[in-house]
């Protein structure tokens, strides 16, 4: 086929129809509390590894529930555990217990 | 009898007010265009925060003020200033001479057909936040009667923050009804998924907030920030919208059974022109002009002729109640001063 020098990029609109929530749910089954983010962003600026590593609790909620299970996965390598984000959120939500609940469903899922 | 109070518009203002002036002995002369009592809120099924039914609001009021003279179907003719009050011609040819007069106009719901990206009056299934109140009250209603529902969706700010449609303002009311209504809808379609789009939650009010937590935790609504920018229609007769999730950065669309516009509180047309009559002027806004817009909202540049509830600008009931007291009590004052 002839080469014109153009190409297609991808289209990056989010199909909120085709969006799997399994992972959402069952967060939410375990941790009720996680519904209750309103993306304030308290907890990833006050992060001590987000400056270094893209972790944040927030866009880790966000991306579970737009069904980014991955990119959710991958942040979560980069939190220390310290805590500082349940101190900080104005919702009360015990984040860094989310955070190890989200690891624990991510051990299972891996076994 | 004491002086002659004439009060413009049935609203719950115009009925609060009444409500006070019979309290304290006036005998005021109420006028309502449309064929009830209750304005706006007589249309609606329940009230944020508490769930109350707005007929319970409505019923309530008008009992207290049957002893009022109520005209229904009347309009305001014209108005004639005279030297020590006004005189006040109606459309049914009642003549009244009075000392002071009370715009309790209202306001207009925002034509959601004006934005036409958003369907409404083109595509099946949009409807609005009046049309899904009727449809709480009645029953009926062809977009939901009969239908599988399985995703809804909530439009915020339709009107509202729009310069381009010329209402700036924030209509105040439409984040909290947008939630109440999310929550409705789930409580009727329990396996329904709903959404709303917002540019902001602006949930000032008594118990607002908290309805928003139990809009999440309860009802699991789910919440985009991104103002809707084009609706279409696909073969099935849903509706597809676009918008920008801006949480996450990028675009998003979504199929919908039912899409709910939320249309914004406006300025009443027809009131500024009987505002005129009494050269009360408009607002940069676009509402009545008070005398002052921190401590006297009630006053206007003319004398005798007093404001109360969204005529100045969008309001809740309660707040619409509160002013209407005040107007009551600042015409008493007025007229005390005045003999």
């Amino acid at each position: 086929m002839m080469d014109f020098g153009f190409s297609i990029s991808p289209s990056s609109t989010m199909n909120l129809d085709k969006v799997d929530l399994t992972l959402y749910d069952r967060l939410c089954s375990i941790e009720p509390d996680a519904r209750k983010c309103m993306a304030c962003g308290s907890c990833s600026a006050t992060c001590t590894a987000g400056p270094w590593t893209g972790m944040s609790v927030r866009k880790v909620l966000l991306d579970i529930q737009r069904g980014k299970d991955k990119e959710a996965a991958a942040m979560l390598k980069g939190c220390m555990l310290c805590g500082k984000c349940t101190m900080v959120c104005p919702r009360g939500i015990n984040t860094r217990h989310l955070i190890l609940s989200l690891c624990r469903i991510y051990g299972e899922d891996a076994k | 009898m004491k002086d002659n109070i004439v009060i413009v518009g049935g609203g719950i203002a115009g009925m609060e007010a009444a409500r006070q002036l019979l309290l304290l002995g006036y005998k005021p002369i109420l006028v309502e265009k449309s064929d009830h009592l209750g304005g706006h809120v007589a249309d609606w099924h329940c009230l944020f925060p508490d769930m109350t039914p707005a007929q319970d609001v409505v019923k309530g009021l008008v009992e207290q003020i049957k002893d009022a003279n109520i005209f229904l179907e009347t309009e305001v003719s014209f108005i004639n200033r005279m030297k020590m009050g006004y005189n006040v011609m109606f459309s049914n040819g009642v003549n009244v001479i009075c000392k002071a007069i009370l715009l309790a106009t209202g306001f207009d719901l925002f034509e959601a057909s004006r934005k036409e990206e958003y369907g409404y009056g083109i595509y099946d299934q949009v409807m609005t936040n009046r049309d899904l109140e009727r449809w709480f009250n009645t029953g009926d209603d062809k977009r939901i009667t009969g239908k599988d529902i399985k995703k809804i969706g909530f439009v915020h700010c339709v009107g509202s923050r729009d310069v381009k449609a010329g209402n700036q303002q924030c209509s105040k009311v439409c984040c909290i009804t947008a939630i109440k209504q999310a929550m409705e809808m789930k409580e009727r379609f329990p396996d329904a998924e709903v959404y709303c789009f917002y540019m902001d939650l602006r949930l000032f009010g008594k118990k607002y907030e908290d309805f928003y937590i139990k809009a999440q935790m309860e009802s699991g609504v789910h919440f985009i920030r991104g103002r809707v920018s084009e609706v279409s229609e696909n073969m099935q007769g849903q509706v597809i919208i676009k918008t920008e999730d801006t949480l996450s950065g990028k675009p998003a669309k979504i199929t919908l059974d039912l899409l709910v516009l939320m249309a914004g509180i406006v300025c009443n047309k027809q009131a500024v022109q009987t505002a005129s009559m009494v050269q009360v002027q408009t607002d940069s806004d676009g509402f009545l002009k008070s005398k002052d817009n921190i401590l006297n909202i009630i006053e206007t540049g003319s004398k005798g002729v007093f404001l109360a509830g969204t005529a100045t600008g969008a309001k809740t009931i309660p707040e619409t109640a509160a002013e209407a007291r005040a107007a009551a009590l600042a015409i008493h004052n007025y007229l005390v001063a005045q003999s």
